[in-house]
């Protein structure tokens, strides 16, 4: 028997005019699952989202939520809950009244709604707010107000809509952990549409990097980490960016090995999808973190010579810059190594942790 | 001003030279013109001003003269209907607009193009289209009810009423313009957020829109309210006062006594009650709109 | 039980009824208030090209049988004020003489003076300029005895020079609100970079704001033309009997209580006089808007 799906879109499409903003889209989202969507603006992350709260009528296919095809219902019968970028809590009302506005419209009785406040309340940490409006409120209680909004509605799933992009670095992060917590106390399904690649990774259990209106790829985090299925989820994700080098295909001894120029590294131990096949045109993709900087020379047919440009300390680790079969080039190392401009080191890679994609299809092979 | 910094006044010469015009029109129209008519209108003044304090002798007059009561009273009542009718009916319309409607452009043309108008067009304009001989009583009797009544402009009691609608014709589709623009400010998540929480339309306006306008309807309403102090042009094109007295309104009232009929002090004591009306609209406004910063002094 | 509902169901775009019982009541509320707007520049139209016999027996509402024209050659070339039949052409050329002087001079005067308050605030500025948006609040009538004195001894009153200094003096709240507003909202990094390189105060005014500045010298341009066009109380005050402006010129001609009221020229010298703003409003819709919204933006 197939599990119930909290949420699934069937060939979802929705176009504006002549655009195409999604196009014959698929998405399962399973009970208790916190997807993120993850994507430049433009890719219509936002669209999908705005699609499964109905707030954005479809152009085609459906939405089901908690086996209910929802398609044609309106935001307040999906059973959703929503928090936005901007916060959206009414400004002249107080915290208590933000919170309760829906339900009394709603026409719930007294005590169930001074009920459901009291409890979001108390998950989020309110309380002592109830009486203020919003101006009054810093841009992370009143975050965490427009969650409370979602509580209290007592839904399955919740919709986040890039929820922390209006706060500080700082606030970011800590909200960023009150979420995920949330989530593990809440335990219901939650969909959240962000452009940070740090939320998504932190937060999600499973990513779906949009672009173009479409799925690019959907995943667990650490997959899509490191092993993107194509060239632009590879360098989308990832900060410092993943390096690439233009090359094909050569055999060196029995396994294949990728070369540009006279740089050579195999690629045995890479886990490939397809053939390897000699001379075929590819992009040679390697992390930063995933190369070994040192002072003498690795196995032959995984190592290269090369001089450092420049390096950038960053505390936690260092990222130094050099030039790799003539591109620019960068490797992580720990913070306590420098590099002087002009130094000559060794570099070894590790070809298991490499992505080779096709150079004309962009996929990862 | 003088600087006490020994090279400042040279170095914003120019900007003190630029705000002359500025300084000048502070200290010499606005300051100086409005002191002098107030001051005189403790005088005896009657074609000429001249100094003799007389007290509030001419206010008691002025009080006392039954044209000036009837200016008020139009005043009064023009004044309630056109607040009243062009908030609703700008905000109504201003949010049917909102509606994300077609012909969006045209209605907002038509809307408001009469406050390109001057007052006396407007005036002469509804002077036609009201005549009774002629206008909207004419053709409905002509159309076979014979005992219809709609003589505005000819029955003093319903005359400032004839003036109302001209100036809600002309005035309404400025305020519609100012609310939609306010309508627009509202954050599209707002919106969201309050349909996802199944609050219908109408409540969201009444409930949450509204009161989140409420700086757009206060500085509507003043701007509103100071104009419709000021109304003079239309009630000269389109009833000259009249019949009789029945349309008299305070700002004609002052000007028929300072120029055609040499009563300085009554003149003058009549526009200081004009200017206190005013005051009385403006200090709340001013007080509530200018409390929390903007009292910083001059910069550096 | 699948959770993929292949078929039936809800799918696709929602249904809309083509006209909806809320769109009929939104479209049918705006239609009713934009023939009520309507209305009467239809029927000025309509009477100006009707003749008076039809005039007397037909209703305003419905279109001539004849057309004619002539109402309006009489109304520009021969309607009579009570002191003369010269038509609505003096008025309109005595406006033009009031009008293209006091526009230039009052938004030159506002706009250096906006410019100086945002950029080149000296103490006091903020308060004279705050005094000056208050000035603009009080009735005319109260400062208009005043006025006809000190013009009286500066020897311009009933003069043109006389009401361009009158609409210069009351444009420049409104004016100045709105250039110091602009200048307020450009870049200040621009202004100081331009002090950096060494420009001096009229130097940056006229070689970095001017440029920058084109759309809201077209928002002054409109509010002003309209603005002054339409004034009637400073131009019967001021500009003296020979230079009455066309709003004054009218009043006289269609509530003066001589001869036979001759409607069909009448509502032409209206719509004549009507039709200088109402071409800078057709041909400008958006600048319009500025404008007006910029008395609502508070300082």
């Amino acid at each position: 028997m197939m599990p119930v799906h909290s949420v699934s879109i069937k060939d979802l499409a929705v176009s504006f005019g002549s655009v195409d903003v999604l196009k014959d889209l698929n998405l399962d989202i399973a009970d208790g699952e916190f997807l993120v969507l993850l994507g430049p603006s433009g890719c219509g992350k936002s669209t999908l989202l705005n699609c499964i709260a109905g707030l954005l009528d479809v152009s085609e296919g459906q939405i089901v939520i908690k086996g209910k095809n929802v398609t044609w219902d309106e935001p307040k019968d999906r059973g959703i809950g929503m928090v936005f970028q901007s916060y959206a809590l009414y400004p002249q009302m107080t915290v208590e009244k933000n919170l309760s506005f829906g339900l009394r419209v709603a026409g719930l009785p007294k005590e169930e709604i001074a009920k459901r406040v009291a409890a979001a309340a108390e998950i989020l940490q309110i309380g002592p707010l109830l009486q203020r409006k919003p101006g009054e409120l810093s841009g992370g209680q009143r975050q965490r107000v427009a969650i409370g909004r979602a509580l209290v509605r007592d839904v399955d799933v919740f919709l986040f809509d890039e929820p922390l992009s209006n706060l500080d670095a700082k606030l970011r992060s800590e909200l960023r952990v009150e979420i995920k917590r949330l989530h593990h106390k809440l335990a219901n399904t939650m969909i959240y549409v962000t452009h940070d690649q740090i939320e998504a990774l932190t937060l999600a259990d499973r990513i779906a990097v949009m672009k173009g209106g479409l799925i690019q790829q959907l995943d667990e985090p650490l997959t899509i980490y490191n092993k993107p299925r194509n060239l632009f989820v590879a360098s989308f994700i990832g900060s410092p960016a993943m390096n690439f080098l233009k090359g094909e295909i050569v055999t060196q001894g029995a396994a294949p090995a990728f070369r540009s120029g006279d740089f050579v590294v195999s690629l045995d131990g890479y886990e490939s999808q397809e053939p390897l096949t000699d001379g075929a045109e590819v992009i040679f993709g390697f992390r930063p973190e995933h190369v070994s900087i040192n002072d003498t020379p690795g196995p032959a047919d995984r190592s290269c010579a090369a001089s450092v440009d420049i390096e950038e300390p960053m505390g936690s680790d260092s990222l130094i810059w050099l030039k790799i079969a003539g591109k620019p080039a960068s490797v992580r190392t720990e913070a306590g190594r420098r590099f002087k401009p002009g130094d000559n080191v060794w570099l070894t890679f590790n070809p298991a942790m490499a992505s080779v994609f096709d150079a004309n299809t962009e996929n990862r092979i | 001003m003088p600087n006490k910094r020994p090279f400042a006044p040279l170095r914003n010469f120019n900007a003190k030279v630029a705000a002359v015009p500025m300084i000048a029109t502070v200290l010499v129209v606005f300051v100086g013109c409005t002191l002098w008519t107030v001051v005189y209108s403790f005088t005896s003044s009657r074609s000429l001003p001249v100094l003799d304090f007389v007290g509030f002798d001419q206010y008691e007059r002025l009080f006392r003269t039954t044209r000036w009561n009837v200016a008020l009273k139009n005043l009064a009542i023009y004044g309630v209907l056109s607040l009243v009718f062009s908030l609703v009916i700008g905000f109504i319309l201003a949010a049917l607009m909102d509606q994300k409607i077609r012909f969006e452009n045209t209605f907002r043309t038509i809307f408001l193009y009469p406050h390109a108008l001057s007052f006396i067009v407007t005036g002469l304009a509804w002077q036609w289209i009201l005549a009774p001989t002629f206008g909207i009583q004419k053709v409905v009797r002509d159309l076979g009810f014979e005992t219809f009544e709609f003589s505005l402009l000819t029955n003093s009691r319903y005359t400032i009423y004839a003036i109302v609608i001209a100036g809600l014709w002309q005035g309404t589709g400025l305020v519609m313009a100012l609310m939609l623009a306010g309508l627009r400010t509202v954050d599209d998540e707002i919106w969201k957020a309050a349909r996802v929480d199944g609050i219908p339309a109408w409540k969201t306006y009444v409930f949450i829109i509204i009161p989140m306008m409420r700086p757009v309807f206060v500085t509507t309403l003043v701007i509103i309210a100071a104009a419709i102090v000021k109304i003079y042009d239309l009630v000269v094109a389109m009833t000259n006062g009249g019949p009789g007295i029945a349309s008299e309104v305070p700002a004609k009232y002052v000007y028929d006594l300072m120029f055609s009929r040499g009563n300085l002090g009554q003149g003058l004591a009549a526009s200081t009650i004009m200017l206190t009306t005013v005051l009385i609209i403006l200090v709340p406004w001013a007080l509530m709109e200018f409390r929390p910063t903007n009292r910083k002094g001059g910069a550096k | 039980m699948s959770t993929r509902p292949s078929i039936g169901e809800p799918r696709g775009r929602k249904p809309k009824r083509f006209l909806s019982p809320a769109s009929i009541m939104i479209y049918g509320i705006l239609i009713v208030a934009a023939i009520y707007y309507l209305v009467p520049l239809y029927v000025m139209i309509m009477t100006s090209i009707k003749g008076m016999p039809e005039i007397r027996l037909g209703n305003i509402f419905s279109p001539p049988v004849e057309v004619t024209f002539q109402p309006w050659v009489t109304a520009w070339n021969s309607a009579c004020t009570g002191l003369s039949c010269e038509g609505i052409k003096v008025g309109f050329f005595n406006s033009m003489k009031i009008l293209i002087p006091s526009v230039i001079i009052s938004i030159i005067v506002a706009s250096v003076n906006g410019y100086a308050l945002s950029n080149w605030r000296f103490k006091g500025s903020e308060f004279f300029f705050t005094a000056l948006i208050f000035g603009a609040f009080i009735p005319y009538q109260v400062m208009l005895y005043p006025l006809v004195i000190i013009t009286r001894e500066l020897g311009i009153f009933g003069t043109l020079t006389g009401v361009i200094v009158i609409h210069t003096i009351f444009g420049m709240p409104i004016l100045t609100l709105l250039f110091r507003n602009y200048f307020v909202s450009l870049p200040p990094e621009l202004f100081k970079a331009a002090r950096v390189d060494g420009a001096g105060f009229w130097r940056i005014f006229l070689q970095i704001m001017l440029p920058m500045s084109v759309p809201i010298f077209v928002v002054a341009v409109i509010l002003q033309v309209t603005g002054i066009w339409n004034d009637f109380l400073f131009g019967v005050i001021f500009a003296g009997t020979k230079n009455f402006p066309m709003t004054v010129q009218l009043n006289n001609i269609v509530n003066s209580t001589q001869g036979v009221k001759e409607y069909n020229v009448n509502m032409a010298a209206t719509i004549l006089t009507g039709a200088v703003p109402l071409l800078v409003y057709f041909f400008s819709g958006k600048y319009f808007v500025r404008g007006i919204a910029a008395g609502a933006v508070k300082g």
